[in-house]
């Protein structure tokens, strides 16, 4: 029995790095527990109406993405469709080269990464630089983020401060204060030089066609207020039915990913600048991506595409703490990852089949849930899944149970286990060279072995 | 282009043919995200006062007020909306220089922009920004400071409020408080891309 490859990443974690995850993600989910329940009456209720607002969307994708794309091209966005990260790609760079456009500022978009989109137009001569703070610095070096909202959860400011100064962003500062105005002064002529400014959608609502943004930082503004062109990626499941329904959603997120109210920046766009305003696009693009999304929608697991990308399911989760983001090897890292990337990865499920057992189905995840996902239903379907596919990974980690089925079918033989698994009080189980025995151990401690007491307990329990 | 739109509405529906009910669409109350640790206000703007510095905002109520604020800082470079300038105009020292075209090509020359809210959320201290109402997208977002002029009467109550009055324009902004970021360590920074202070001036 090989190590579940996420142990393998937990353990190579450095301990400073794995302490400054922890602390983060704890005091988050703190501060967005604390205000959830002080602010509303009913907290749990609010997750559980808005997991129904968007289970209803998703259920009804078929009329809504319909209804929606003609509502924004009322507006005057032009919409494109993209079965596939190629295809999503492509249709950007093809907007990018039918205007000579050469430069593109990046607000952050999940669909973006999990397309590869930067690398793709890089490959094609095209800059595109990402504007948020975290993902500009993930993107000079070359690394990945570690989490959805925080991207460098895992850095630390001397590593900042020295990757500013390697890409000639001024002498080594490792004052925060000092890193982001260097990010800001470098930024704002890449944003006044872009061609395209590209953003997601966190939510797009079909009664009025407006991609709703929400951001603290300013850049996604900068990106439509300088350059000429607006493309929008939006994941198919974004939509929400009416705009009120906005209502219950942003006053969720905002207080689960980042303990705030409202972000700082809340934006509904629904089309290209107004002929009286200066400034911003004259053309907006807006591209439904499905990626893989269609085929979630078609399996057992379809709840997973409530995810508004809040964050909270990784900062509540054991797992993510010990082993922080990289450990999931895709761009959604934590439970929501763990259900999501192997689903979105198609046919290369198997790759990635070891992430529904990085779980100990404590439950967290789903109390959190701002959408009310039942994520831990969804890791044993996808548990059960893997064993069917027969994925290696799936399997890997696992203690053999064949003895304990055997044992658990036959009283009598189970009976004398009881009895006779004392004996495993006495034994340096530490010791022994069971490779199974030996992985398991290697995290934890057996338990002393007490057999057979809770069947006397419940004996005597019967006559008093 | 048409033959993605194809494939993937054929799969959604594929998805979904087994499906034997659908969810139906939950209606909710408005009261449900009432904010039960905020008093109900009369006076919506003492509100709205009180939460915009709450998320370090800062409310003023007097042109006064904001030439003292300026003058403090030493902010004496900025824009105006033209359409607000003539109000504010005989309020303003000479030491004060104001250009009311905004220029992208200089924008570090300007250390203050003024422009008109098209409204206000007091539960949350937000301001309304809209496309039609600002006289230039980057005069509101690019210098250090942005001033925001509302009227007493542009102020909703809460969010519900404010989403059922949203007007019909393409680029509605809600700021809530200066710009911010907590991506190096967890360290709160304000002023990352947009402004790092953000004034509510009432008229
Ligand atoms: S699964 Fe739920 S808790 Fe996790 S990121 Fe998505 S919405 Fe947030």
């Amino acid at each position: 029995m090989a190590k579940q490859l996420i142990d393998q990443f937990a353990a190579a974690l450095p301990a400073d790095k794995r302490a400054s995850v922890y602390q983060s993600t704890k005091s988050t989910h703190e501060k967005r527990t604390k205000m959830l329940f002080d602010q509303f009456a009913e907290p749990n209720r609010l997750r559980s109406l808005a997991g129904g607002i968007k289970q209803h969307v998703l259920e009804h994708l078929d009329t809504l993405l319909p209804e929606v794309e003609a509502k924004l091209q009322a507006n005057g966005a032009k919409v494109h469709w993209a079965a596939t990260a190629e295809a999503a790609c492509a249709a950007v760079l093809g907007i990018m080269q039918a205007r000579g456009a050469t430069k593109m500022v990046k607000a952050k978009t999940m669909v973006s990464e999990e397309i590869e989109l930067a690398h793709f137009l890089e490959k094609h001569g095209i800059e595109a630089l990402e504007t948020d703070l975290g993902e500009f610095i993930v993107q000079i070096d070359h690394d990945h983020p570690s989490h959805i909202v925080r991207p460098i959860i895992h850095k630390n400011r001397r590593e900042i401060a020295t990757s500013f100064e390697k890409h000639g962003l001024g002498a080594y500062n490792d004052d925060p204060q000092t890193i982001t105005r260097r990010a800001r002064e470098f930024l704002r002529q890449k944003y006044l030089q872009a061609d395209v400014g590209l953003t997601g959608a966190n939510f797009v609502s079909v009664e009025s066609g407006r991609l709703v943004l929400v951001t603290n930082e300013g850049n996604s503004r900068f990106s439509l207020a300088a350059p000429k062109v607006h493309i929008a990626l939006v994941g198919i499941e974004k939509l929400v039915p009416r705009d009120r329904d906005l209502g219950l959603l942003l006053n969720l997120l905002a207080r689960s990913a980042t303990a705030q109210q409202l972000t700082v920046y809340t934006e509904f766009i629904s089309g290209p600048k107004s002929a009286t305003q200066p400034d911003g696009p004259e053309e907006m693009h807006v591209i439904f991506v499905d990626n893989g999304r269609s085929e979630v929608l078609a399996s057992e697991c379809r709840e997973i595409l409530r995810c508004i990308r809040c964050g909270a399911c990784m900062n509540v989760c054991p797992v993510y703490r010990q082993a922080s983001g990289h450990a999931y090897r895709t761009v959604y890292p934590g439970p929501v990852g763990a259900v999501l990337s192997p689903l979105l990865a198609g046919k290369k499920f198997p790759e990635l089949a070891d992430l529904p057992k990085a779980s100990s189905l404590c439950g967290a995840c789903n109390e959190v849930c701002p959408v009310d996902i039942p994520i831990p239903d969804l890791l044993l379907r996808l548990r059960d899944k893997g064993k069917r596919e027969g994925a290696p990974l799936a399997a890997a980690g696992t203690p053999p149970m064949g003895a304990w089925a055997l044992l658990a079918t036959q009283p009598t033989a189970w009976k004398a286990a009881l009895f006779g698994g004392k004996i495993i009080n006495y034994l340096p189980t530490k010791l022994l060279p069971i490779p199974p025995l030996r992985a398991w151990e290697d995290t934890r401690d057996l338990p002393e072995w007490k057999g057979g007491e809770f069947r006397k307990w419940m004996k005597g329990r019967g006559k008093s | 282009m048409s033959s993605d739109r194809d494939t993937i509405l054929t799969s959604v529906r594929a998805a979904l043919a087994p499906l034997k009910d659908r969810a139906a669409l939950p209606d909710w109350d408005r009261e449900l995200v009432h904010v039960r640790t905020i008093q109900p206000a009369t006076d919506l703007w003492a509100l709205f006062a009180e939460r915009l510095k709450l998320v370090n905002g800062t409310p003023l109520t007097a042109v006064s007020e904001l030439v003292a604020l300026l003058e403090k800082n030493n902010w004496r470079r900025g824009y105006c909306d033209p359409a607000l300038w003539p109000q504010f105009k005989d309020a303003f020292p000479a030491g004060i220089k104001i250009e009311t075209t905004y220029d992208r090509t200089r924008v570090d020359d300007y250390d203050f922009g003024i422009t008109a809210a098209a409204g206000a959320i007091a539960e949350t201290g937000t301001l309304v920004l809209t496309d039609a109402g600002t006289s230039s997208r980057l005069a509101a977002l690019a210098p250090w400071v942005h001033v925001a002029v509302l009227r007493r009467e542009q102020i909703h109550a809460d969010i519900s409020a404010a989403l059922a009055a949203l007007p019909n324009d393409p680029n509605i902004i809600w700021v809530t408080g200066p710009s911010k970021t907590a991506d190096v360590e967890g360290i709160l920074i304000e002023g990352v891309h947009g402004p790092g202070v953000q004034v509510a001036l009432l008229v």
